[in-house]
């Protein structure tokens, strides 16, 4: 095969010219900070950030309007950003707790944040590095999952609803009981990642989707497996193409998504179930052993300012826990009841806790037995 | 009858092999977002592409990857080729399947197998005080080990038989004329190697720009253009996708079609050359 | 000369056992030991609970294997007999959709297979459908057919080029029927090529996690799935992991010995 021996060498010249041609330009444009913080202290230090953040979590400036939100860093800082992505909390988790990757800015929700943090895998902040920090809304801080509030700072919010396509949907949706019907079968998407999956099963039980006992996670296991009959696929961010391409009728998801989901398709809508939901909040922190951790700090306070907490809401649809910000949306987004309820939904809301070693053990092996077994 | 199954047998074939490729290329040029209802003709997914730093990130690593990896990989391999040419039977042998290894195994393996001993090797490294070393052990480091890795069993398998075929007289010859052993390899047995040993660099260097399986599992904190794409393809898809798979497939078909037109031409010249 | 220089060989040597062979020692070592790093067999006790995942996946690469086999045979054969200065176009478009990222040519597939996807609009023309293609078995079959095919074609035109064309003719001249042929004169002559290709897209096809992933909707987890669940994913147990790693590796063994492996002149000529 000389043939491809060749191709190789004049495709791989062809593609070191690609980034080459690329280098054109970030388009950063500027933007407005809080004056007095100095984030031009590290430029000519070379250093570049690892940051891990979900999928589909900031704006990032593809669509050629909103604000790349790194670059602008990048520009401002002269600091590199290495931006990488994750699908679930656990795949996150198991990257760093293997220490299969070194991070220095890592963006996981509030249960996992206080696992992390009981497992001494998070560095506790300064919060002199991040003064923005007081533009974050007083009830969002000091929560459960980290009530000294030593190692986060609030990034967004949100809550677990369904969203569904009403040409496919005649029947009212208002439980989770939705996700469970025949009538249904091959229309339902469901999380692919344990702790919501099993949140969901959990509340349709009426039960609390922090188990306490393993033979609670059995009987959610139960049900799970008898859900498999109408789920057509597992996914996280999958989703958004699916929902929005008619592919499936309803799916549990968040909030946030489910407004950026309704924009482009708007023959879809989203509920909140009857029995509860989960509420949660996802959080910026430092991984211990980060070797930038001043920087990594610059990072989360640069995240923290108006503009690009504006941007990024705008961006992904979700909540913003920052005061300023929150006000400075859009009227549009400011008074849309998915992305700010009403207060009767959030009262029946629940937030994760840290499960303990062993049922936490125990839910990912029911989980992934569950998704083994046969169907 | 026969003669139209063939062809019924060829089209359905060919049909499969190029039909998704060619809706992918096609939808790169659509301009609604949909992958399936064409909405009129636009380039705006290629302007994306250029300014999607991830990609092109991804893509500056890749390059670099492949070709310090390719490089490295030659060099041990082509000398490994030639010290195991001199050994005995037994002792080749015994080398020769250890080589077997990284070729026969499911990628997976090789992946997560070597995710173990990068893991280990960092947690050695910190509980020994090797802190700061530990910390960049995963990432472009372990990604270069692990391309190495893959790639030298190819370009021994590759240089490997070229210098049995060679006369070891030439070589013993050189040495009755005066070269010392140095001077002997390098004027008698490279050039004399050297085409399988340049073919072993670039088929490295498609091997390490394609590989996903092992990188994804070794790559740390890292993203190479295949890890790109596949976190591409698990989020809101954007036809930039389907713009960059038109230019790889372009760029490739290119090349292709360069080299076998020079290679046609040469054949031509050499059957000439025979004639005369 | 033989005994000179040998060391040059050296650093590869000591690669390959850093590199190789040591990491296959710690998937036995994890395997073998829990979390903890007390020796136990749990791991392996439990993976009985997984066997429908070994079952699936081994039906599921058949199957793929056996259809790679039955789409490859004619045109590796047709591709053989072409006059030579044709030969290399034709293995050019051949094997052109296979210098593709694999994961751009799967993802290719899926805009097709959806429920709303091209194969479905364009029965929907003539009433047909739709159907559900996306997320079922056979998607991910499809999948691995697509990307291993040319894993099979190779093998098999490289075996049925040192055929002898007046091989194939004697027996027509002697009377043997088209099936005759196939059975008593091609099939033995390519018998390597037949082993090879199986082994080498078997091998991938078992070990997959990408394709049940893009196809299978997190349906249909396969060995590779499960594997990178224990790693990368959800359950983050590596001692599990190791065992299932283990078992794969033995599975590829076993198949490898049923159909001889592959020479190295199988992969000289596959690169």
């Amino acid at each position: 095969m000389k043939v491809r021996k060749l191709a190789a060498a004049l495709l791989a010249l062809a593609i070191c010219a690609l980034p080459l041609a690329g280098c054109g330009g970030t388009g950063a444009q500027g933007v407005e900070v809080e004056p007095g913080y100095d984030y031009e202290r590290f430029a000519d230090a070379g250093i570049t950030l690892n940051v891990y953040n979900w999928g589909e979590y900031i704006s990032d400036g593809t669509d050629g309007e909103s604000m790349d939100v790194n670059a602008e860093f990048e520009a401002l800082t002269g600091i590199k950003v290495n931006y990488t992505t994750f699908d679930t909390n656990e795949a996150m988790y198991a990257k760093l707790k293997s220490g299969g990757a070194s991070y220095d800015v890592i963006i996981p929700s509030d249960y996992m944040i206080g696992k992390m943090a009981s497992e001494d895998m998070l560095a506790p902040l300064d919060f002199a590095n991040i003064p923005n920090f007081e533009l974050i809304g007083e009830e969002y801080k000091n929560q459960a999952y980290d009530p000294d509030n030593l190692y986060s700072v609030p990034y967004t919010w949100g809550y677990v609803g369904i969203i569904y396509n009403t040409t496919m949907v005649d029947d009212v949706v208002d439980s989770w009981d939705i996700l469970w019907d025949e009538k249904y079968a091959g229309d339902v998407l469901m999380f692919d990642n344990s702790r919501d999956a099993f949140a969901i099963a959990l509340k349709r039980m009426g039960e609390s989707m922090n188990p306490t006992t393993t033979s609670q996670i059995d009987h959610a296991a139960v049900e799970l497996s008898a859900q498999r009959r109408v789920v057509q696929a597992y996914v996280m961010d999958q989703i958004f193409d699916k929902m929005e391409g008619g592919e499936a009728a309803l799916a549990p998801y968040y909030a946030g998504d489910a407004i950026t989901m309704i924009e482009e398709n708007p023959d879809l809508a989203f509920a909140v179930p009857k029995e509860g939901t989960n509420y949660f909040v996802d959080a910026m922190c430092v991984p211990a052993g980060s070797a930038n951790k001043e920087a990594a700090e610059m990072y989360i306070n640069f995240m923290c300012e108006t503009a690009v907490a504006v941007e990024n809401c705008l961006a992904i649809g979700y909540s913003t826990p920052q005061v300023r910000a929150e006000v400075a949306l859009p009227d549009d987004v400011k008074n849309n009841p998915i992305a700010y309820p009403p207060v009767e939904v959030l009262d029946n809301t629940e937030t994760f806790t840290v499960l303990s070693d062993e049922l936490n053990a125990y839910m990912d092996k029911a989980w992934s037995d569950m998704r083994a077994a046969p169907q | 009858m026969a003669k139209a199954l063939k062809r019924v047998y060829v089209v359905l074939l060919f049909s499969f092999l190029y039909v998704p490729i060619a809706v992918m290329i096609a939808f790169s040029f659509n301009q609604s977002k949909s992958r399936t209802v064409w909405a009129g003709f636009t380039l705006d997914w290629y302007k994306q592409l250029f300014r999607n730093s991830a990609v092109l990130q991804a893509l500056a690593l890749s390059v670099v990857l492949a070709l310090v990896s390719a490089l490295i990989a030659t060099v041990l391999g082509t000398m490994a080729a030639v010290g195991i040419n001199r050994m005995r039977r037994r002792a080749r042998s015994v080398v020769m399947n250890i080589s077997y290894i990284p070729i026969v195994n499911p990628e997976i393996i090789t992946g997560v197998s070597l995710m173990l001993l990068f893991v280990v090797a960092k947690t050695a490294l910190s509980s020994i005080g090797g802190g700061w070393l530990a910390a960049g052990l995963l990432g472009i480091p372990s990604l270069l080990v692990a391309h190495i890795t893959f790639n030298l069993p190819y370009v021994l398998f590759n240089v490997g038989p070229k210098l049995r075929q060679m006369d070891t007289n030439l070589y013993d010859a050189a040495l009755d004329l005066g070269c010392n052993q140095r001077q002997a390899f390098f004027k008698v047995v490279l050039p004399e190697i050297m085409p399988a040993v340049f073919s072993s660099f670039l088929i490295c260097l498609t091997y390490s720009i394609d590989d996903f399986t092992i990188s994804y599992f070794t790559a740390g904190n890292q993203q190479t253009l295949p890890i790109a794409i596949f976190a591409m393809t698990r989020r809101r898809v954007s036809p930039e996708i389907n713009a960059l798979s038109a230019i790889i497939f372009m760029v490739i078909l290119c090349i292709i079609l360069v080299a076998n037109y020079r290679e046609d031409a040469g054949e031509r010249k050499r059957r000439r050359n025979k004639r005369r | 000369m033989r005994t000179r220089r040998k060391g040059i060989a050296a650093p590869y040597l000591i690669w390959m056992v850093v590199f190789t062979v040591l990491p296959l020692l710690l998937v036995i070592y994890f395997a073998f030991t829990d979390k903890q790093g007390h020796p136990t067999m749990a791991n392996l006790y439990s993976l009985g609970s997984y066997t429908n995942v070994f079952v699936l996946s081994l039906v599921l690469a058949v199957v793929a294997t056996v259809l790679c086999l039955v789409i490859a045979y004619p045109i590796s054969f047709m591709l053989s007999r072409l006059r030579a200065g044709r030969q290399g176009i034709a293995l050019m478009l051949v094997m052109l959709p296979m210098w593709m990222n694999f994961l751009l040519r799967t993802y290719a597939w899926m805009s097709l297979l959806e429920r709303n996807g091209l194969i479905n609009r364009f029965l929907g023309l003539f009433g047909i459908g739709p159907f559900e293609m996306i997320n079922t078995a056979g998607a991910v079959v499809l999948g691995m057919v697509y990307n291993y095919l040319p894993y099979m074609i190779l093998p098999l035109y490289t075996a049925m080029l040192k055929i002898d064309s007046s091989i194939i003719e004697a027996a027509e001249d002697l009377g043997a029927g088209t099936w005759h042929k196939l059975w008593k004169i091609l099939l033995p002559l390519s018998k390597p090529g037949i082993q090879t290709g199986i082994t080498m897209v078997f091998v991938p096809a078992v070990s997959t996690f990408i394709i049940s992933k893009m196809l299978g909707g997190g349906n249909f987890w396969l060995l590779g799935d499960l594997i990178e669940s224990q790693f990368l994913g959800n359950a983050y147990n590596y001692n599990l992991g190791s065992a299932i790693s283990l078992v794969l590796m033995v599975v590829v063994l076993l198949i490898m010995g049923f159909t001889g492996g592959f020479g190295q002149e199988d992969i000289e000529g596959v690169i």
